[in-house]
């Protein structure tokens, strides 16, 4: 009976989508009405086939979703990785900036790109897989919900192939990390409902007593993402058959809502869900207790708590009053310590475990992530200081500190756990290559450290050419003084970027051939819980 | 992970609970964490009670210092301006053609000029001054009204067919549609085509040169290079305001042209007319 419910929802899609995309008044529009006819189809087919079919009740974990998700994360991070690079090599080079592109392929269109790829893509796959496999095992529970996981995983990839095909074909609302137009938007919220359904189902299922630390980050990343997504794209469509909706809020209100959305982005999905997955996958790799359960309480809640305050500090020195910047300031200032906390519980974790830093390249890896977390959580405060903001706002040093975060942080804490987890879903006793994970090790590093560095110094002397007075009061130097002047930074920016590409592709080979060549593990059976 | 997590020897013990065996120590808050937060804490209240912060029904408060982004802006502008009060008062006081002898005066009033510039006249001019349709280039040595620093000064002063000054700059170019018969004009255009050297009708040509000689020779000079006094434009080289194609030409003589620039001595003082007539004359095509 369930089946043909579902295959009657699905034929009405198709059939909507049909009709959607027959009276479609743009082409991105056009093309999303077919990508849901494809997806729909497709599914309906699958269903169609399964029909009558005896299901096997499932018992264990449910890790097949996360396997789809470990892939789709290594090849979304190539994706977004590939388009930084090619965007910054375009900075460097403007002669690629070819002709044929434009209107598809140009740098605007091809920006949003690269941070929805390497965020939402790179980014929502590894903690959307992650905590779905933390949430298993640290409740001892199966997912909750049977094929809610899947639609949550399949519907997620559609939600990307939406607003990937947007941006190349011109559909965007214009604010950042929420480019996306309408049908994207609402695709997204009702997959992420039924994401947040799967996770506290599965809490709720659980057979262990407490929830562990993982888990409380992951939950309040999913819950205030749906908030903050839902409230930034409050929009009105202006046609049913057309991708341009027009935005409820205008002004500095729209600026206000648009960069607490932003920075909660940063402070909710970078931050809180990238730390419930250090907390699982450090102390699984060390093998090690968390060093304080009382600072993770206190940090999480002050965390929490504070971030949501901080985003006006985007707009210091704007129409915003004076009184919104100064609250920003002062949340953000006082958000540096119980940000550290979570780099102190990574670290501290480690305390007895030293040595492993020398022979288990991964936990090196992890370190360095927290190592990183660490700086740019220190480096965020202080650019939020209204005297440093005056500097560096606009400049190159914010591109230069959302990298040494995402480069560094999200990605390399992403590596760890990919490393940790191929083998355990795959069921292999070890990785293919450990030197291979050195190499990756060092040229991440080496290619943070690159891009960082030249950030900070073309920022600061940006700030400094662009402020830069004579002594009756005017402006010494024209904005494209400065472009040529950041010329060196930004090769050095694209080669660091590079390097960082080339340590992801020999990753992706390693993975690949630990699910291939790696000898199998002798089966556990002990590992999955009784349903 | 199936080997358990070793013990810690130390005194510290774990909370009991463990979750795919991943354990927790009681470790206490470390102490210069715990101060530090605190500190950042009494830092921001200091803050929000030294600059605008709370917001309350009318206004926000103005904490005790007594700062805001707009005062501070203005307290630079002030600073400059009373710095560079004594420069402009001397830019007023100085005949336009011995500004350029004063170093350091020549270099206010061009980059003043340059401001004023960039505010009030890329509109119209381009952010370059390199004109656009029915906008002259400023940067070449074609002039209507004329482009050494006075006649500049004059123009940008008093604005050209502007309704709100009287001392405006005026020159008629009628739509000939009403005078002239459409053969008349037709021929006219051949001629004018000629004249700038382009692909012309040699007999309507011929034919125009009379209408010309009885219509526009008038403004346009006999030989139509043109007349500064009333702004004709010189006709017989390739700078075009308008276009210089036969459709366009056609587009020229039968309706008209008149274009507007402002007054501009209605919307900013003699310093910063001055500025930007000698930041316009040092473009490229001063006289």
């Amino acid at each position: 009976m369930w089946d043909f419910v579902k295959l009657v929802v699905l034929g009405a899609v198709v059939v909507l989508a049909a009709i959607a995309a027959n009276y479609a008044r743009d082409v991105a529009y056009l093309v999303h009405a077919l990508i849901f006819m494809a997806a729909a189809g497709a599914v309906f087919l699958y269903t169609l086939r399964n029909v009558g079919k005896v299901k096997v009740a499932d018992t264990g974990y449910m890790d097949g979703v996360i396997r789809y998700g470990v892939i789709a994360t290594a090849a979304w991070g190539l994706v977004g990785f590939f388009m930084g690079v090619w965007i910054a090599s375009e900075l460097a080079f403007p002669g690629l900036n070819f002709q044929f592109l434009e209107g598809y392929g140009n740098f605007g269109r091809l920006r949003p790109l690269h941070t929805s790829a390497v965020i939402f893509a790179f980014g929502g796959n590894a903690l959307i897989a992650t905590s779905f496999y933390v949430v298993q095992r640290t409740s001892a529970a199966r997912l909750w919900g049977g094929n809610l996981a899947w639609f949550v995983f399949w519907g997620y990839q559609l939600v990307i192939a939406l607003a990937a095909t947007g941006y190349v074909l011109g559909a965007t609302q214009s604010k950042e990390y929420a480019e996306f137009e309408w049908v994207a938007d609402w695709s997204l919220t009702v997959v992420w409902v039924a994401y947040l359904m799967v996770f506290m189902g599965t809490l709720y299922k659980r057979k262990e007593k407490h929830i562990y630390v993982a888990n409380w980050f992951y939950l309040s990343f999913i819950v205030t993402i749906a908030m903050l997504h839902i409230v930034n794209n409050l929009s009105i469509p202006v046609s049913l058959f057309g991708s341009k909706s027009v935005q409820v809020f205008s002004g500095v209100q729209d600026a206000m809502v648009q960069w607490w959305y932003g920075h909660n982005a940063v402070g909710f999905f970078l931050t809180a869900g990238f730390l419930g997955m250090m907390y699982y996958f450090v102390p699984k790799q060390a093998e090690r207790p968390v060093f304080s359960y009382k600072l993770s309480i206190i940090h999480f809640w002050a965390l929490i708590f504070l971030y949501i305050w901080a985003g006006p500090h985007h707009l210091h020195y704007t129409a915003l009053p004076d009184w919104a910047g100064t609250l920003g300031m002062a949340f953000s200032i006082m958000l540096w310590m119980p940000s550290w906390g979570g780099m102190i519980n990574g670290l501290m974790t480690l305390s007895g475990a030293w040595d492993k830093l020398r022979t288990d390249p991964i936990i090196r890896m992890m370190v360095v992530s927290v190592a990183f977390y660490g700086m740019s959580t220190f480096e965020g405060p202080m650019m939020s200081i209204r005297a440093v903001n005056s500097l560096s706002h606009y400049t190159d040093w914010t591109i230069g500190h959302v990298h040494s975060g995402a480069l560094g942080w999200n990605g390399m804490i992403t590596f760890g756990a990919l490393y940790f987890l191929v083998p355990k879903l795959w069921h292999r006793e070890r990785l293919y290559s450990l030197p291979m994970v050195s190499w990756h090790f060092w040229l991440a590093t080496i290619g943070i450290v690159l891009y960082a560095s030249s950030m900070w110094v073309s920022g600061i002397m940006e700030g400094l050419m662009w402020r830069e007075v004579d002594a009756q009061g005017f402006l010494v130097n024209s904005f494209a003084d400065t472009v040529a002047a950041k010329w060196p930074m930004n090769v050095v920016r694209a080669t660091g970027g590079a390097m960082y590409l080339t340590g992801a592709i020999i990753m992706c080979y390693n993975l690949w051939m630990t699910v291939k060549r790696s000898p199998a593990k002798a089966e556990a059976t002990a590992a999955a819980p009784a349903e | 992970m199936t080997k358990a997590p070793k013990k810690q020897k130390k005194e510290v013990k774990t909370t009991g609970h463990s979750w795919d065996g991943i354990e927790e120590l009681n470790n206490p808050l470390p102490r210069w964490w715990l101060w530090t937060f605190y500190g950042c804490i009494v830092f921001a209240l200091v803050y929000m009670a030294a600059y605008p912060a709370i917001p309350l029904l009318k206004e926000a408060t103005p904490g005790f210092l007594g700062w805001s982004t707009r005062q501070d802006v203005a307290k630079d502008i002030k600073k400059f301006d009373d710095a560079n009060k004594a420069l402009e008062e001397k830019l007023v006081a100085t005949d336009l053609t011995q500004v350029s002898e004063d170093a350091e005066l020549y270099h206010y009033a061009t980059s003043a000029g340059a401001a004023v510039f960039r505010t009030w006249c890329i509109q119209c001019h381009g952010s370059g001054g390199q004109g656009a349709k029915g906008f002259p280039n400023l940067l070449d040595d074609d002039w209507l009204w004329g482009g050494d620093v006075e006649t500049i000064y004059t123009t940008v002063t008093h604005g050209i067919r502007s309704s709100a000054d009287d001392d405006t700059r005026t020159g008629e170019m009628p739509a000939w549609a009403d005078v002239l018969e459409p053969d008349e004009t037709k021929s006219v255009i051949e001629y004018v085509l000629k004249l700038s050297g382009q692909d012309a009708d040699q007999q309507l040509a011929e034919a125009g040169a009379i209408v010309f000689e009885d219509n526009c020779a008038a403004c346009h000079g006999d030989d139509g290079t043109g007349d500064r006094d009333l702004g004709a434009p010189n006709l017989t080289d390739a700078i075009w305001l308008y276009g210089g194609d036969r459709a366009t030409i056609t587009e020229t003589v039968t309706k008209g042209r008149h274009g507007v620039m402002p007054n501009w001595n209605a919307r900013l003082n003699d310093a910063d007319i001055r500025s930007v007539t000698l930041y316009v004359h040092q473009l490229g095509g001063g006289e």
